[in-house]
């Protein structure tokens, strides 16, 4: 052992003696830096469909305003449905425009002044069966981006409990999360911050009859 | 030949002092977090003979592994530069004048021989291996749409990888390979695909209704780890490295987020909402309870990067702002490094890459651990974060 690092000791040693010596005149021994990068070219592969997920219990949902609570862990919440269900869809921005929910600062749970937006959209929901939604939550800028991208679909999962709640079938709304990538209002202040924090409602309607 | 044969001599003393110095070093620091180099210490080095890029490049690498640049008085260590369209360099001991390397380089740009002289001296003492010739990827903000961007290390030679005009997050590298995982919106939804960069190959792994993101590759490429909101809320998962065979770790209804593997892939260290406040978590990755890792002194802990040697954790901690701190895998007190977030480690284990954020932008600053030195890294336009660090 001892004897095999000194002999490594005595090649490196020679090898960098007879390099300083070489260096003098031509520089022999080239160290190869290896070229250009390969150029980053894409050819889309197309993507393949989900493999369709099995169906899952749906787990009783707890009653009452609050949603989630910050204390008790209730495990997992309602799984949420697979693509093929909302294939074709057509996405209808306008008619909630005015019913987006807004949450408190690391928050998803539901506050009292929220619950009547959601409720309008639940009645809607309950009158139209054909009718499906989807919600897209949102975070303001005071947190890390993942953490932020996992609080954004809490609260569009905490909007969906709210109406699974209400009798609403769970399976009927999809969720979404854009956490602080998509600002309402991109000034860094109190004010801006409160309109980002939010869960945005679209109605997704079945495609025209032909 | 008298001569030549005590030149020779002088050359060998010398080097066996300094490799036995290294020595001595590696075997005091092995139980330090950070190997080898203490807390602060930084090497004292001056530069003759170059100028420009090959200069200025030599000087940011040097500074950001654990070198000074000082004035040739103040120096341990003496760099001779040679430039021209071969770089050569010769670096000794000021004080007995012995040589420590002497190198020529060819092929490549000014920059990449620079790198390579960098990664040699370090090599040759502190006895690390270097880095300045590593590459990183990360996450590049243009207001509505974001796009992943990958460069070398000091952020040059930046490379746009998507042109989807969509939203992108959280870019991992596959170790050893030109290959990424991260989410892409360009689906209408938060989805994960793997990207072979050399082939440009891009496949969906995981891409469920709801929240598919945060993919973290195992240290042998083999598995994943990733964030899904399929159950019903946000929770941890792992894979095989195409998708298949997906295993739920958690069912909180709490949020999990940033999952990081241990380097023998046994563990997985994530962040739970679980409390009510986010903080530091391990879990089996084949399965089992999670623990909470004990962080002492911080609160609201995210984004938790393994260094590659296993001994340290780095992540952010919001305290009022964001700061980058470590922690011992094994958990105890955390210390608190500079203001910053989303850490992850250079393959040295004492190099970090960081996402800075002032009032109206965000950018990269790498940081040395041991010396807490800290600097930006050459910019593109539009706001930087989420970086990953190419093992």
């Amino acid at each position: 052992m001892k004897s095999a690092n000194l002999t490594k000791i005595l090649a490196l040693g020679i090898i960098l003696g007879i390099g300083m010596v070489g260096c003098k005149r031509t520089p022999k021994g080239l160290t190869p830096i290896p070229g250009t990068k390969p150029s980053v070219t894409e050819t889309e592969a197309k993507p393949k469909p989900p493999a369709p997920s099995p169906t899952e219990n749906v787990k009783p949902v707890n009653t009452g305003n609050d949603v989630e609570s910050a204390d008790v862990d209730t495990g997992d919440g309602i799984p949420l449905p697979t693509a093929e269900m909302f294939e074709g869809m057509i996405k209808d921005t306008n008619t909630f425009k005015a019913n987006t929910v807004y949450f408190d600062f690391d928050s998803s749970v539901i506050k009292s002044s929220e619950q009547s937006k959601i409720e309008e959209v639940g009645q809607h929901l309950k009158d139209n069966p054909g009718h499906k939604l989807l919600i897209e939550g949102h975070c303001d800028e005071r947190g890390t981006e993942e953490y932020n991208r996992a609080l954004g679909e809490r609260r569009a999962l905490s909007i969906r409990e709210y109406l699974a709640n209400m009798g609403i079938d769970p399976q009927r709304i999809r969720t979404l999360s854009w956490g602080e990538d998509r600002p309402a209002d991109p000034a860094h202040n109190e004010e801006a911050w409160a309109k980002n924090r939010r869960g945005e409602f679209s109605l997704l309607l079945p495609p025209e009859n032909q | 030949m008298k001569k030549t044969i005590y030149y020779i001599t002088i050359i060998l003393l010398s080097h066996v002092s300094l490799f036995t110095v290294n020595r001595i070093q590696a075997q005091e620091n092995g139980a330090i977090e950070i190997k080898r180099r203490a807390a602060g210490e930084q090497v004292p080095i001056t530069i003759e003979g170059l100028s420009g890029e090959a200069l200025q490049t030599l000087e940011f690498d040097l500074d950001i592994m654990g070198f000074e640049i000082v004035e040739k008085e103040k120096a341990q260590y003496l760099i001779k530069g040679k430039p021209g369209e071969n770089l050569q360099a010769v670096v000794s001991d000021t004080v007995t004048g012995a040589p420590v390397l002497s190198k020529a380089y060819s092929g490549g740009s000014v920059r990449a021989q620079a790198h390579a002289l960098s990664d040699n001296i370090v090599e040759a003492i502190l006895g690390e291996r270097g880095i300045a010739q590593t590459t990183i990827a990360f996450k590049v903000d243009f207001g509505l749409n974001s796009e992943i961007y990958i460069s070398d290390y000091d952020g040059h030679n930046a490379i746009a990888v998507t042109s989807d005009h969509s939203v992108v997050a959280a870019p991992c590298w596959v170790p050893g390979q030109r290959a990424l995982y991260y989410t892409s919106y360009k689906n209408g939804n938060p989805d994960i695909y793997y990207h072979a960069l050399s082939l440009g190959l891009r496949k969906p792994v995981a891409r469920f209704l709801g929240l598919n993101t945060s993919v973290a590759v195992s240290p042998d490429g083999n598995r994943l780890a990733m964030i899904l909101s399929k159950s019903g809320s946000p929770d941890l998962f792992v894979s095989d490295a195409d998708g298949n065979n997906l295993k739920q770790l958690t069912k909180t209804k709490a949020s999990e987020s940033s999952p990081a593997w241990s380097p023998d892939g046994q563990t997985v260290c994530f962040v739970s909402r679980v409390t009510g406040r986010a903080a530091l978590y391990t879990i089996s990755s084949g399965g089992g309870e999670m623990q909470r890792l004990r962080a002492a002194g911080i609160s609201n802990a995210t984004e938790p990067a393994w260094s590659p040697d296993g001994k340290t954790i780095a992540f952010t901690a919001q305290m009022g702002g964001f700061n980058i701190c470590t922690v011992p895998a094994t958990g105890g007190t955390a210390t608190i490094l500079v203001g910053g977030e989303d850490p992850s480690w250079a393959p040295n284990s004492s190099t970090l890459i960081f996402t800075k954020r002032t009032a109206t932008d965000r950018y990269l600053c790498l940081l040395d651990v041991p010396t807490k030195e800290v600097k930006n890294i050459a910019r593109v336009s539009g706001d930087s974060s989420q970086p990953s660090w190419a093992k």
